[in-house]
């Protein structure tokens, strides 16, 4: 059993209120129908249908945690998202199964690359995108809890850093780099983009930039503190995503440099997709839309060296 | 089951038809979708469904979803004549001042949940529904949906989880008025044979006529519930049931009326005279 099928379960004996929903989509919760009984429920490949039922349970004191792929989950039964759990504040989690560029191979029709954008749109509805299957289930174990409705990026890897913060909405937490002052380069990412850029931090750091790393967490709420903290503090943000440019973590920094006065804020590069991505399988993908650490890297220094102010150069 | 006291619900349903006129000028309503559920509406609330304003908070009541949300000005008749809510509010209708608008708010006291968009309610039902199973309530959930909304895929999606869920305290009512927004079902979008179509999902059918309060106690009265498998009542009713100037008319789905005309309908609804109706009442949304 993995840990969030554990999660899952230890959610169930402890509270009658818990049920799981499927649109049968079971990768990652193979173990726990027959633990689970008739609280869980797979309800056939009917995303429409799935949304709506855990809305009529959650408004009669349930709370629901839903799975379907995330494409399917966001974009079929998004009318459904909106009215039937956006309005009512209903507390249903819709966890998205292979978000961004964890469709791999599976083609554009499976590329859930807009998904933060289209949900963080619904009013009362959080996006929370994690980055390795730690903090998937410890998130998990606080939005459950906290009963909100939340759309997750589901992720299954196992972690590549350890966290330095408890979960916590709203929350961003600095993964590197929290011990310099005034970077070079602050790296605002979440999900799966972070892993890969844990990854570019040694390239960077090699041709003496300075970095620091930021795992966003949840997009909406967002951290509005620390997106200011770092175009005041860095030279350069760079804004990583497997998400499209629009609507993205990019489109909320450019949110929140409209909102607030900084000057001087440093220059933002965003890296993010501008349309469906070639599929296949991961590792060729990121090599192929020029995503893999190195590609990355030396896009960064690129962008670093011709944005640099004249005052802070370092040796 | 509550006793049938015929002449109770015809003098209400004439007070609701009177408050769906009333709610049809200075912004209008979806009168004639209104008209052709208010029998059934007033027959569920005053004769079947265990639900009044006392127990609205109880958890083993029964939940009515009125997934045409466009007909509420007909359930929110019904409550002001039951004492859901007070009949005074019926005149907010449209006004910011109250939640009272063309589609079902859950601030108004009897609403389960709100609907505007076809095709949503089933499936919340569906969830109500098995959440009353799993807590061994003795709840049942009525969704009233419309014939025009049988074009929605999800509706049909729905049908299937329900039926292969054995989702059996759920009864489905469509409304069966013939029409759909602008124009006959039949010219639009063929339904026709809907019994067949529910029979070939796995649902126990039943048809009713939507006017006639024996004949829908009977039918409610028959209904299979708890033996495996979701009901439908199919209710055969008329569009603009009960003010011949508005029924059977393409026209009459959306009417504004002006205050002269409401006055002259609520005559023609009580047998006293015929309306002089001139206001465009043709407004596609």
């Amino acid at each position: 059993m993995n840990s969030y099928e554990q999660l899952l379960l230890r959610h169930c004996q402890e509270s009658d209120e818990l049920i799981v929903l499927t649109a049968e989509n079971r990768g990652h919760l193979r173990n726990v129908p027959p633990l689970l009984g008739n609280r869980f429920i797979d309800v056939g490949i009917a995303e429409q249908t799935m949304i709506g039922m855990a809305a009529g349970m959650a408004v009669r004191g349930r709370t629901v945690v839903t799975h379907a792929l995330a494409a399917f989950l966001t974009m079929r039964a998004f009318e459904f998202i909106r009215d039937d759990v956006g309005i009512p504040n209903a507390s249903v989690l819709m966890v998205g199964m292979v978000p961004g560029l964890l469709s791999d191979g599976n083609g554009p029709t499976h590329q859930a690359i807009e998904d933060v954008a289209i949900m963080r749109g619904i009013p009362n509805i959080g996006v929370f995108c994690p980055m390795d299957i730690d903090e998937f289930v410890e998130g998990m174990d606080y939005l459950i809890t906290d009963g909100k409705p939340y759309y997750v990026r589901y992720i299954g890897l196992p972690p590549v850093a350890a966290h330095t913060e408890p979960f916590l909405p709203g929350v961003a937490e600095v993964l590197h780099g929290n011990d310099i002052s005034s970077p070079d380069v602050t790296i605002l990412s979440y999900g799966f983009m972070c892993r890969i850029a844990l990854s570019i931090i040694p390239l960077l750091e090699s041709k003496n930039i300075r970095v620091r790393l930021v795992n966003m967490r949840t997009l909406k709420p967002i951290d509005e503190w620390r997106i200011r903290h770092e175009l005041e503090d860095a030279q350069v943000v760079v804004t990583l995503e497997d998400h499209l440019l629009t609507g993205g973590l990019y489109s909320i920094v450019g949110e929140v440099l409209l909102r607030n006065h900084i000057p001087e804020h440093a220059s933002v590069f965003p890296i993010a997709l501008s349309s469906w991505f070639k599929p296949g399988r991961l590792q060729e993908v990121l090599a192929y839309e020029g995503l893999d650490p190195v590609a990355l890297a030396s896009r960064i220094e690129t962008f670093f060296s011709t944005h640099i102010k004249e005052s802070v150069v370092h040796e | 089951m509550k006793t049938l006291d015929i002449s109770s619900l015809q003098r209400t349903s004439i007070h609701v038809r009177e408050h769906i006129l009333r709610m049809s000028t200075n912004g209008g309503a979806f009168t004639g979708a209104s008209l052709s559920c208010a029998d059934l509406l007033v027959y569920l609330y005053k004769s079947f469904l265990r639900v009044d304003p006392a127990s609205v908070g109880n958890d083993a009541r029964d939940l009515l979803l009125l997934s045409k949300g466009h007909d509420v000005p007909a359930l929110y008749g019904v409550f002001a004549e039951l004492g859901f809510i007070d009949p005074d509010r019926l005149a907010n209708h449209l006004s910011t001042r109250d939640s009272i608008y063309w589609h079902p708010n859950r601030e108004i006291p009897g609403v389960e949940f709100h609907s505007g968009s076809l095709g949503h309610l089933l499936s919340v039902g569906i969830g109500m529904a098995i959440d009353a199973r799993m807590r061994k309530l003795a709840s049942r959930v009525v969704v009233v949906v419309g014939d025009g909304e049988l074009n929605e895929g999800s509706i049909w999606e729905a049908c299937l989880t329900a039926a292969a869920h054995k989702v059996d305290n759920l009864i489905v009512v469509v409304d069966r008025n013939g029409f759909q927004a602008n124009m006959r079902t039949e010219e639009l979008i063929p339904l026709e044979p809907i019994a067949d179509k529910f029979r070939a999902f796995g649902w126990l059918v039943h048809e009713a006529d939507g006017h006639d309060y024996d004949d829908l106690h009977q039918t409610f009265s028959s209904l299979l519930l708890g033996c495996g498998k979701p009901n439908v009542v199919i209710a055969m009713t008329q569009r603009g049931k009960g003010v011949p100037s508005i029924a059977e008319r393409a026209d009459r789905w959306f009417c504004d009326f002006s205050l002269r005309e409401v006055v002259e309908l609520v005559d023609e609804l009580n047998g006293r005279s015929t309306a002089e109706l001139s206001s465009d009442t043709l407004v596609v949304r």
